[in-house]
C-alpha cells in the first residue's frame, strides 16, 4: 500500500505542499537543474544503485544492527508511575563508517559527483560529522574536498577538523556571522556559485533548495527502510513510534520516510532546546520558528521580526541551526510528525545515561532524541516498542561534554 | 514616465532612432545605512551630482549568499548598528525629495517573504522608491514578488545570468520592468581586475532588450571607469551598474572618519567618466 504523500513529494518544482521551492541566485538555477536531472538519470540507472548498494555494503558498513537497549529500557520503567516502560530500540548508524548517519548520503552524492564529471566536492559541517563523512567519500573516489566550518564549530570539535585534515580535506574555518553552520552553509553556496562547473556541493541535510533536500532524503532512507524490515523481521511488528533528533533534519527524515505510510506508527522529531526557549537560546525552528526563506528554500526558519536570520544556541553543534528541512515543515503541518524540543542539560542527562547504561557514548545529538525517547518510553506499556535513530556516535563530543560535566558542578556563580 | 524611464530618455530615443546611445546611465550600488542611515540623503545628493543616473540601495541581509565579502561585510556592519529595513525605507524616503534620479531598492526574498510582499512594497513605494530588484528570486518562484510590486506601482527587476539559457534569459527578461539586470559575469558580487567579457555579453544583451522592450543594465565585477566603457560600448548594455568597488571606497572612507559622500561621489565622478 504505496503512500501518496510518501512517493510524489516533491512535485515537479521542489515543494512538499507550501514548503521547499528554490528561491535562489539565477547563477545557482542551472547549476540545480544540472543536478536534479543528473539525479533522476542515476535513480533510474540499476548499474548506479548496484554501486551504490556495494559501497554501502563493503564500506561504510550497512545494514546497520537494529539492537535492544535492555538498560535503558529499565531506566526509563524506573521513572514510570507503572513501573513499566515501552522497550527502547536503538537503530544504530553510530557503527557507520566515520561514526554517523551522514556517510550515507555523502557515498551517494559523492557517486552522483564522479557521474556528473566533476572532479572536486564542497560541503559545510556543524559538528563535523559531515564534513568528515565528505573528506571520506573524497579520499575513496579521488576527489579533492573543501569544507567549510564556522570558527566556533571547529574549536568545539576539534577532533573532527583533524581527522578532515588526515584524509586529505581542506577545512576552511569561516569566521563571518555567528561563526557556526549557518555560515559555513552561506560560504559553501558562495563557493559552489562559481564553481559548480568542477563541483558538486554536497549538502549535508534535506535542506537548501530542491532538489537537494528531496536527494539527501532519498539516499538517508536507507536507514528506514533497512529499519522497517528488521521490526518486521524481529518483531513480526512496526514500532509503535519512532524518535530521531531534527537539526536540519536529515537522520529524522531517513528514518521517518519509510514509515510514512504506517499510520500506526507515531513519528516524533526533537529539536534542540538550548538553554531557554527565549529567542537566540535555542535552535527548535518548528517549535518556535515560523514559515520563511534561509538558504534556498521555504521552511520553518528562525528569523526577527526583520527577516535576519535569528541567532540560534545548541550545546550540539549539529542542531545548531536555524533552518529545518521543508519535508519537516509539511510533516509538521500535516500532523504526520509531532515536533518536540529537549533543552541541553536534558540531553547531556541522556548522553551520561546512554553511555552508563549501555555502553554506548552517544554524539550530543543523538542525546536529544535519547532524552525524548526515555521520558516517552516512561509514558508507554512494556509490549510497545520506541525506535530512537541512534545518528552518532559521541567520540567528538567527549572533550565538550566533559567541559560541560564540569562547569555543572562549579556551584552557580 | 517613472523616473526610471526618465534615467533612460536618451538611450531610448537613440534606440528608437536605431543608433547607440551616445551617454549611458551609471547605476551605482550603496548599502543602506553605510556609514549611516543619516549620512544617506547627502550621499544621494552627492552621487546624482557626479553623474549617477539611478541609484541601487541594497537592504542589509544576514545572509546574502550572493555577495561576496566586501557587500556581505558592510551588510554585516549596517545591522550590527542596528539598520532594519523599516529605518532603511525611512532614510530613503528622507532622502527622495532631494534627487531626481531613480531610486531602487536590492532586497533579499528572505526579508520580503517575511514582511509580506505587499506590505514591503507598498512601504517601498511610500518611501518613494521607483523600483525592486530581487536579487533571490528566479522565474519560477518570482511572481509573487513582482506582482505585489507591480501593484503598488513599482518597477520589478530580476536578474539574467550568464548561466541563463537563453529561452529561460528572454522570460526572465520579460517578466521584468523598469530595466532588466544582466550579470555580466558568473559568480558573487566583488570587484575584478580584468574587464568582463563585453563581446560575449553583447549577444545576450540585445536579446534581453529584444524580449523585454526593456533597457538592460549590467553588473557584477564592474570596477573601473574602463570596465563600464566596455559594458556601455562593447556590450551595448544601457546601464553598468557599479557594487563593491564603490561599497569598498565607502569602506575605506569610513575607516578614515568620514561620512561617505566624498567617497562616494568621488568614485562615481571617476566611473562616469567610462560613459563617454
Ligand atoms: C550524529 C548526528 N546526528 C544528527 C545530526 C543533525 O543533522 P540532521 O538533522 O540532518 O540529521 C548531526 C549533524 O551533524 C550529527 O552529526
Amino acid at each position: 500500500m504505496p503512500n501518496p504523500t510518501a512517493t510524489t513529494l516533491p512535485d515537479a518544482r521542489g515543494r512538499f505542499g507550501a514548503y521547499g521551492g528554490a528561491f535562489v541566485p539565477e547563477t545557482l538555477v542551472g547549476a540545480l537543474r544540472e543536478l536534479a536531472q543528473a539525479y533522476d538519470d542515476a535513480r533510474r540507472d540499476p548499474a548506479f544503485q548496484r554501486e551504490l548498494d556495494r559501497t554501502l555494503a563493503d564500506f561504510v558498513g550497512r545494514p546497520t544492527p537494529l539492537c535492544f537497549a535492555p538498560r535503558l529500557t529499565e531506566l526509563a520503567a524506573s521513572r514510570s508511575k507503572t513501573g513499566g516502560a515501552a522497550q527502547i530500540w536503538l537503530k544504530r548508524e553510530d557503527l557507520c563508517h566515520t561514526g554517523a548517519h551522514k556517510i550515507n548520503n555523502t557515498m551517494g552524492q559523492a557517486l552522483l559527483a564522479k557521474r556528473m564529471g566533476r572532479t572536486r566536492i564542497i560541503a559545510e559541517t556543524g559538528a563535523g560529522q559531515h564534513g568528515v563523512a565528505s573528506a571520506t567519500a573524497a579520499s575513496r573516489m579521488g576527489l579533492s574536498c573543501d569544507v567549510y566550518m564556522g570558527s566556533e564549530d571547529a574549536r568545539r570539535q576539534r577532533l573532527n577538523v583533524v581527522r578532515m585534515r588526515l584524509m586529505g580535506a581542506r577545512v576552511i574555518e569561516v569566521d563571518s556571522g555567528s561563526r557556526t553552520l549557518k555560515d559555513a552553509t552561506n560560504e559553501a553556496m558562495r563557493d559552489w556559485m562559481g564553481s559548480s562547473d568542477t563541483t558538486l556541493y554536497i549538502i549535508g541535510s534535506v535542506v537548501g533548495p530542491h532538489p537537494f533536500p528531496m536527494i539527501v532524503r532519498d539516499f538517508q532512507s536507507v536507514i528506514g527502510r533497512e529499519a522497517r524490515e528488521q521490526c518486521l523481521r524481529e518483531w513480526n511488528a512496526l514500532p509503535d513510534c519512532v524518535v530521531a533528533c531534527v537539526g536540519g533534519g536529515s537522520n529524522a527524515a531517513g528514518i521517518f520516510h519509510p514509515f510514512a505510510q504506517d499510520e500506526g506508527v507515531a513519528l516524533v522529531g526533537v529539536e534542540a532546546g538550548g538553554r531557554s526557549t527565549n529567542a537566540g537560546d535555542h535552535a527548535a525552528p518548528l517549535a518556535f520558528g515560523s514559515p520563511g526563506v534561509l538558504h534556498g528554500s521555504m521552511s520553518y526558519v528562525l528569523q526577527d521580526e526583520h527577516g535576519q536570520t535569528a541567532d540560534v544556541h545548541s550545546c550540539s553543534a549539529g542542531l545548531d541551526y536555524p533552518g529545518v528541512g521543508p519535508e519537516h515543515a509539511y510533516w509538521k503541518d500535516a500532523g504526520r510528525v509531532r515536533y518536540t524540543h529537549v533543552g541541553d542539560d536534558a540531553a547531556l542527562d541522556a548522553f551520561v545515561a546512554m553511555s552508563e547504561t549501555e555502553g554506548i557514548i552517544p554524539a550530543l545529538e543523538t542525546s536529544h532524541a535519547l532524552a525524548h525517547a526515555i521520558d516517552l518510553a516512561a509514558t508507554m506499556q512494556p509490549d510497545q516498542r520506541v525506535l530512537v535513530n541512534l545518528s552518532g556516535r559521541g567520540d567528538k563530543d567527549v572533550d565538550e561534554a566533559a567541559r560541560l560535566l564540569e562547569a555543572r558542578q562549579k556551584p552557580a556563580q | 514616465m517613472t523616473r526610471i524611464d526618465d534615467a533612460f530618455t536618451d538611450v531610448r530615443a537613440a534606440r528608437a532612432a536605431g543608433r547607440a546611445p551616445s551617454r549611458g546611465v551609471l547605476a551605482p550600488f550603496v548599502v543602506a545605512g553605510r556609514p549611516s542611515l543619516a549620512a544617506l540623503p547627502d550621499m544621494l545628493v552627492a552621487m546624482e551630482r557626479a553623474g549617477a543616473g539611478i541609484v541601487e540601495i541594497g537592504i542589509p541581509f544576514s545572509d546574502p549568499i550572493a555577495d561576496g565579502p566586501v557587500i556581505a561585510g558592510a551588510m554585516h556592519k549596517a545591522l550590527l548598528d542596528g539598520v532594519t529595513p523599516h529605518t532603511a525605507l525611512e532614510a530613503i524616503g528622507a532622502a527622495r525629495d532631494r534627487v531626481k534620479m531613480g531610486l531602487v531598492a536590492m532586497v533579499s526574498v528572505s526579508i520580503v517573504q517575511r514582511l509580506g510582499a505587499a506590505a514591503f512594497c507598498r512601504e517601498c513605494a511610500a518611501a518613494g522608491l521607483d523600483g525592486v530588484i530581487f536579487p533571490d528570486a528566479p522565474l519560477e518562484e518570482a511572481p509573487r514578488f513582482t506582482e505585489p510590486a507591480r501593484e503598488a506601482g513599482l518597477d520589478a527587476v530580476l536578474l539574467v545570468a550568464p548561466s541563463s539559457p537563453p529561452e529561460r534569459a528572454a522570460e526572465i527578461a520579460s517578466m521584468c520592468s523598469g530595466f532588466v539586470y544582466m550579470l555580466a559575469r558568473a559568480g558573487l558580487t566583488g570587484e575584478r581586475e580584468g574587464a568582463p567579457d563585453a563581446a560575449a555579453l553583447r549577444e545576450r544583451v540585445h536579446a534581453a532588450r529584444a524580449a523585454s522592450g526593456l533597457p538592460v543594465a549590467c553588473g557584477f565585477g564592474i570596477s573601473r571607469p574602463e570596465h563600464v566603457r566596455a559594458i556601455l560600448r562593447q556590450a551595448d548594455a544601457d546601464a553598468a551598474i557599479v557594487g563593491s568597488a564603490l561599497v569598498r571606497r565607502i569602506e575605506d572612507g569610513i575607516g578614515r572618519g568620514e561620512d561617505g559622500a566624498h567617497a562616494a561621489s568621488a568614485f562615481v565622478a571617476e566611473l562616469a567618466a567610462g560613459l563617454d
